[in-house]
């Protein structure tokens, strides 16, 4: 099956290893998808939080593009893109006047309905047995704690693919490459997202505890699996240890990286390189003394 | 406007405080001296979210899991209770519907299936438009800053934004310590990536409009 | 709509002999009214403009028999809820209302004279249900004389109450005071206990019913077991099975008796882990009886029942989602860690942790690791009152068994902190708010405005985040144990029973009375009555009263003879009937049975519908259904209504 492909902005930039690391992964399982002609933003935090027709129409005209372009499904790998992108298919699918505002808005009818997909639904889809059987390398010294926050499963309803409370599809992904998870209390505290720039202050706090919890069970790693949580969990611990000196380092991974790690790959064609806080794994010299180096 | 707008002759009261409601802003628009007669906030922003605001019964469960409550000026069950009350005017300068981060936890714990989140992108959207004075300014300029991107380009441009950000809040040291890393790392693109069809993206803008976006070169907040 | 009109109006009609306006026509004045005008007019039938037949039928059939009419010669035209409370427009409404008349006129002119039914009653009283609402029911009946057979799904009575420490507002001892009562049922003469036994079909109709009951195997011989319980202690298989009446706080043995004062004190073999099911062997049991009561091939049996009244009294269940249920249809409480920590734990669980007889012999332990818990949270509405979850009502007694449970901690642990997360408190009842205050000002229980969002774990402590809502401030705390004040809601199959035995049910579950004010212990099926938590939730003093107030109208029921029905039921023309049973499949009640028709010769040449007129409450579901029209509900057949609508 072909899906189709909605990057997200984050993904050509601050984000890109995301992108290419979910590229290449899925090249490797066998799966490909087109990316959406000229998509464009979604509309992210600053559209549904100052005008909700603007941030409606802006997420639909994606999907519409996806419709126009034959496909039937969508891949969104960023958790605020995918959430943008179901609640206004929710909003349209239950307010007729929203929908006829909105066709007329991008002056086209909305006919299919385009499924959307996170990145958990397509690692689920495509089976993890499959990363299981492909796997080069096992990540057994890994103790993962799989951070969900908050627009993954949420809200429940309308996402529809975990429990939103105690979800366990990421856990399932991440143990088919072979790394152990933890159970821990923040997989789903949000991190403060989309006040990385404004107020910088509350996401240090908030993506503080979320690091201090994973490590404090034991965790050596975090994986994720949105471009904001990472933005803030990893690019945001220098800020971390002015506004807390004692703060250590902790390493924050894409699901996707961790995935590419089990299939063999290195860390620069994943490019876990570009990321704030070092994370060496394949390197084979380090690769013994990092259980000791995150202790 | 004036930072420090005296609070009681800007007030909006609800119809069973007895003095009389000085004349306000958004006394335009929405009058709430008559409950049953007038469009009232409490109605708009049912209209808005499709929820009647008479749902929320105080329970709290939003502001206890808050990730953010800790930093708010007021809880935000307190928001929907000054909003169901006719407190608008109170209501509409909180922070705290700035500070809200659409995380959903309250939407999704909430016994009432009230989408407090929801509530709160109408709160926000309100005040823009009535044009009451916002504490957190520097919220409002990151998202202005962020919807200029979108409409120049129909992508978020990251140097783009946070170029206009610190214009906007003449904060130039922030972000200082991450910036250079991200150009060395390669992840900043020098130039902003377009997309074609622009023309469709700044006619959703145009028609769309409320006054976040008309904003970018006269901020007057 | 103008009354003063009416009477005029409606004169002109064919066949209106008198017509007059009155504005208490209920009253005894108004009532007189009529018997005059019957005699004075010779009136052979009466249409009264007035409020809804629910309310005044009965007094004006009541006067029409009196001054020597026929009661069915009376109709009721509703001008009250069909026109002056829904209509503002006077005009158009006043015209309604003589259309309203005139339809009442046009059937009245086609009425036939019916007269009531008769039928016998069984002077024998079921009560399902042996929790204190079954107990006080069943004792009730036979001490009026009655008999009574008490069926209890469990292995002994004693319900809920039975499980529960002590009992508020005055805090005594909950066993204490229900075993008596359970003894009592025991040695009653009127009363046959039937213990773990479950009923699985219910027939006929009031004071005819006939009722099949499951008597489970036990794997002992009632009549033989001394209940000295050896087989208990020897019992090699001792941690494989939770002891449900501990809330799985406990383990019990593969052969058990749930508590020490079971009523009948006899063990139950549980086949699931017993290892002689298993494997065929062992049979220790067996070995130590000397009464030789151990019967391993003992199969279920069935028992049918001749029965005139039913008491329903099967009770509520708590909303759980541990393992067990985790299939249920109300979603859980993933944020508070609900059936992931073994010290969060339900209102339940508590009773049996403060209880003597429970597990930890009354001391307060939490289960993880048995120390005592020096901080407790207790959290109300967990369920209850959370449209998310699927139960939008109030469970009613949280409030006050919180408020107890927090105090008997208090006294039980003096440097302990109780804290109290609740929406509002309702202390409603004779010495309720007083107890409440007595938790808050002499046990310095501290009480906390606003629903906690979310529990977990961090170094053994749980970390509960709540709002004060009163203050506005955010609260955490740090407490060792977190007690869940969980929903009351109906018993797992309590709306299998509910369609065994033909009650109706809401849509939670719970069984509906026939009328909320005037009529809250019968159900709406004729004969079969309703007692305790099963109706809605309910704490033990309300329990007790409406299952006396059940049993007082079932005693009226038996009080007499035969039993009068109202004649309207419907009737088949047998003639016309041409067998298709439509009718049978969508008769709500299970009134239509198969009858065969013979010839001369005694020889069946056709089946036909035959309505049973005890069973049927004159709904006239058949009547619609029927294809050949042979179907007619007297007081409605077809001729009337039709006339009815003609007069439009």
């Amino acid at each position: 099956m072909n899906y189709g492909y909605f990057p997200g902005c984050s993904q050509t930039g601050s984000a890109k290893e995301y992108d290419i690391s979910l590229r290449r992964v899925i090249d490797k399982l066998g799966v490909s998808f087109d990316e959406i002609e000229d998509w464009s933003c979604c509309g992210a935090t600053s559209a549904h939080a100052t005008n909700h027709k603007l941030s409606t129409a802006l997420a639909m005209r994606n999907i519409m593009l996806a419709e126009q372009q034959g496909m039937e499904s969508i891949i969104a790998p960023c958790a605020a893109c995918y959430n943008r992108l179901i609640m206004s298919q929710f909003e349209i699918a239950n307010h007729s006047g929203v929908k006829q505002e909105t066709e007329k808005l991008l002056s086209s009818k909305f006919l299919k309905d385009i499924k959307v997909f996170n990145v958990l639904e397509l690692f689920l889809k495509i089976g993890i047995n499959k990363i299981a059987e492909n796997r080069k390398r096992e990540l057994s010294d890994l103790k993962v704690a799989c951070y969900y926050g908050c627009l993954l499963v949420r809200p429940a309803a309308i996402t529809k693919f975990d429990d939103a409370e105690q979800p366990t599809s990421m856990e399932k992904i991440v143990e088919s490459t072979g790394a152990h998870t933890i159970d821990w209390n923040y997989k789903v505290e949000c991190c403060g997202a989309a006040h990385s720039i404004a107020r910088r202050d509350i996401v240090v706090d908030l993506s503080k505890n979320i690091i201090d919890d994973a490590r404090a069970h034991g965790a050596n790693v975090m994986a994720v699996a949105c471009p904001m949580c990472h933005t803030n969990l990893d690019m945001r611990q220098r800020a971390m240890r002015r506004k807390y000196p004692g703060h250590e380092e902790f390493p924050v991974l894409y699901l996707t990286e961790l995935i590419g790690l089990a299939l063999g790959m290195n860390e620069r064609e994943l490019g876990i390189d570009l990321h704030y806080i070092d994370f060496k794994y394949a390197d084979s010299a380090l690769e013994n003394s990092i259980a000791n180096k995150m202790g | 406007m004036s930072a420090n707008t005296s609070k009681d002759t800007k007030k909006l009261q609800p119809s069973f405080v007895t003095s009389p409601p000085a004349p306000d802003s958004c006394q335009n628009t929405y009058n709430n001296s008559d409950h049953t007669q007038k469009h009232t906030v409490a109605d708009e922003i049912s209209e808005r979210t499709f929820q009647d605001v008479s749902l929320c019964y105080q329970c709290g469960k939003c502001s206890a899991g808050c990730p953010i409550r800790y930093y708010m000026d007021i809880a935000p069950n307190k928001v929907v209770r000054l909003i169901q009350l006719g407190y608008y005017d109170e209501a509409l300068k909180s922070e705290t519907p700035w500070l809200c981060a659409g995380c959903l936890t309250c939407s999704t714990r909430c016994p009432k299936e009230f989408d407090l989140a929801k509530f709160m992108d109408a709160v926000r959207e309100i005040a823009i438009e009535k044009g009451v004075e916002v504490k957190q300014k520097n919220i409002i300029k990151f998202h202005q800053a962020f919807l200029d991107q979108i409409r120049k380009h129909g992508r978020s441009y990251e140097v783009g934004l946070v170029a206009e950000y610190k214009m906007k809040t003449l904060d130039l040291l922030q972000d200082i310590d991450s910036a250079p890393g991200l150009y060395l790392k390669g992840k900043l693109g020098i130039l902003p990536h377009n997309i074609k069809d622009r023309k469709v993206i700044k006619n959703i803008f145009k028609k769309t409009k409320n006054k976040t976006d008309n904003r970018d070169t006269e901020s007057t907040y | 709509m103008t009354v003063r009109v009416l009477p005029g109006s409606v004169k002109i009609f064919s066949g209106v002999e008198y017509s007059t306006d009155y504005k208490y026509m209920c009253s005894d004045p108004g009532q007189n009214l009529i018997k005059e005008a019957i005699h004075k007019y010779r009136l052979d039938a009466i249409v009264v403009g007035s409020c809804s037949p629910h309310m005044h039928e009965r007094t004006f059939r009541n006067a029409a028999v009196s001054a020597g009419i026929n009661p069915f010669m009376v109709e009721i035209a509703n001008l009250r809820e069909h026109c002056s409370w829904v209509h503002d427009d006077i005009e158009s409404s006043t015209h309604k209302a003589i259309e309203l008349v005139r339809m009442a006129i046009e059937k009245v002119k086609r009425d036939k004279p019916l007269t009531k039914i008769n039928v016998p009653v069984t002077k024998r009283v079921l009560v399902i249900g042996g929790g204190i609402a079954g107990i006080q029911a069943a004792l009730d009946v036979a001490n009026a004389g009655y008999e009574v057979v008490l069926v209890e799904k469990e292995p002994s009575i004693g319900g809920h109450m039975s499980q529960l420490s002590e009992t508020f507002p005055t805090l005594d001892c909950s066993q204490c005071i229900l075993t008596p009562r359970m003894v009592e049922v025991h040695q009653h003469p009127k009363i046959k206990l039937l213990s773990y036994s479950e009923v699985v079909k219910v027939e006929g109709f009031i004071g005819n019913f006939k009722v099949t009951i499951k008597k489970k195997a036990r794997h002992i011989n009632e009549d033989l077991c001394s209940g000295c319980g050896l087989c208990i202690t020897k019992c090699p298989i001792k941690k494989k099975a939770y002891n449900s009446f501990e809330e799985d706080l406990a383990f019990r043995s593969a052969i058990y008796i749930p508590f020490p004062q079971a009523i009948p004190n006899i063990p139950v073999i549980d086949e699931t882990v017993c290892t002689y099911y298993k494997t065929g062997k062992c049979g220790m049991c067996v070995k130590v009886c000397d009464r030789q009561a151990i019967d391993f091939d003992q199969k279920d049996t069935m028992l049918v029942a001749d029965i005139g009244a039913i008491i329903v009294a099967t009770g509520f269940k708590l909303y759980s989602i541990d393992k067990k249920s985790a299939d249920s249809k109300y979603k859980g409480y993933g944020e508070y860690g609900y059936g992931k920590y073994r010290d969060v734990i339900d209102g339940l669980q508590f009773e049996r942790i403060a209880s003597a007889s429970g597990p930890t012999s009354g001391e307060i332990k939490r289960p993880s690791d048995g120390k005592e818990p020096k901080k407790i949270a207790f959290i109300q509405c967990v369920g209850s009152r959370d449209d998310s979850k699927g139960i939008s009502y109030c469970s009613k007694i949280c409030c006050m068994y919180t408020a107890k449970q927090a105090m008997l901690y208090k006294h039980k642990v003096h440097d302990g902190e109780a804290y109290i997360f609740y929406m509002d408190i309702r202390a409603g009842g004779k010495m309720y708010e007083e107890f409440v205050r007595r938790a808050i000002e002499e046990d310095d229980v501290k009480y906390i405005r606003g629903r906690v969002s979310r529990i977990y774990e961090k170094n053994g402590k749980y970390i509960v985040k709540g709002e004060d809502t009163i203050a506005g401030m955010p609260v955490e705390i740090e407490a060792d144990m977190i007690v869940l004040a969980t929903a009351m809601i109906p018993q797992d199959n309590a709306a299998d029973l509910a369609r065994t035995i033909g009650v109706p049910y809401d849509k939670y579950g719970f069984y509906n009375e026939s009328h909320p004010k005037l009529k809250p212990v019968e159900s709406t099926t004729a004969g079969i009555f309703l007692a305790g938590a099963c109706q809605s939730p309910k704490d033990i003093p309300e329990s007790v009263a409406m299952a006396s107030a059940a049993a007082c109208k079932t005693i009226i029921l038996l009080s007499s003879d035969t039993l009068e029905r109202e004649p309207v039921v419907a009737k088949v023309n047998e003639d016309l009937c041409a067998g298709c049973f439509y009718c049978k499949k969508v008769c709500p009640f299970g009134a239509v049975e198969v009858k065969d028709v013979k010839d001369i010769n005694g020889i069946v040449y056709k089946e036909v519908a035959y309505i049973n007129q005890g069973v049927c409450q004159g709904c006239g579901t058949c009547t619609a259904t029927c294809l050949s029209k042979s179907i007619e509900l007297a007081g409605f057949n077809n001729e009337e209504i039709f006339a009815e609508i003609a007069a439009l």
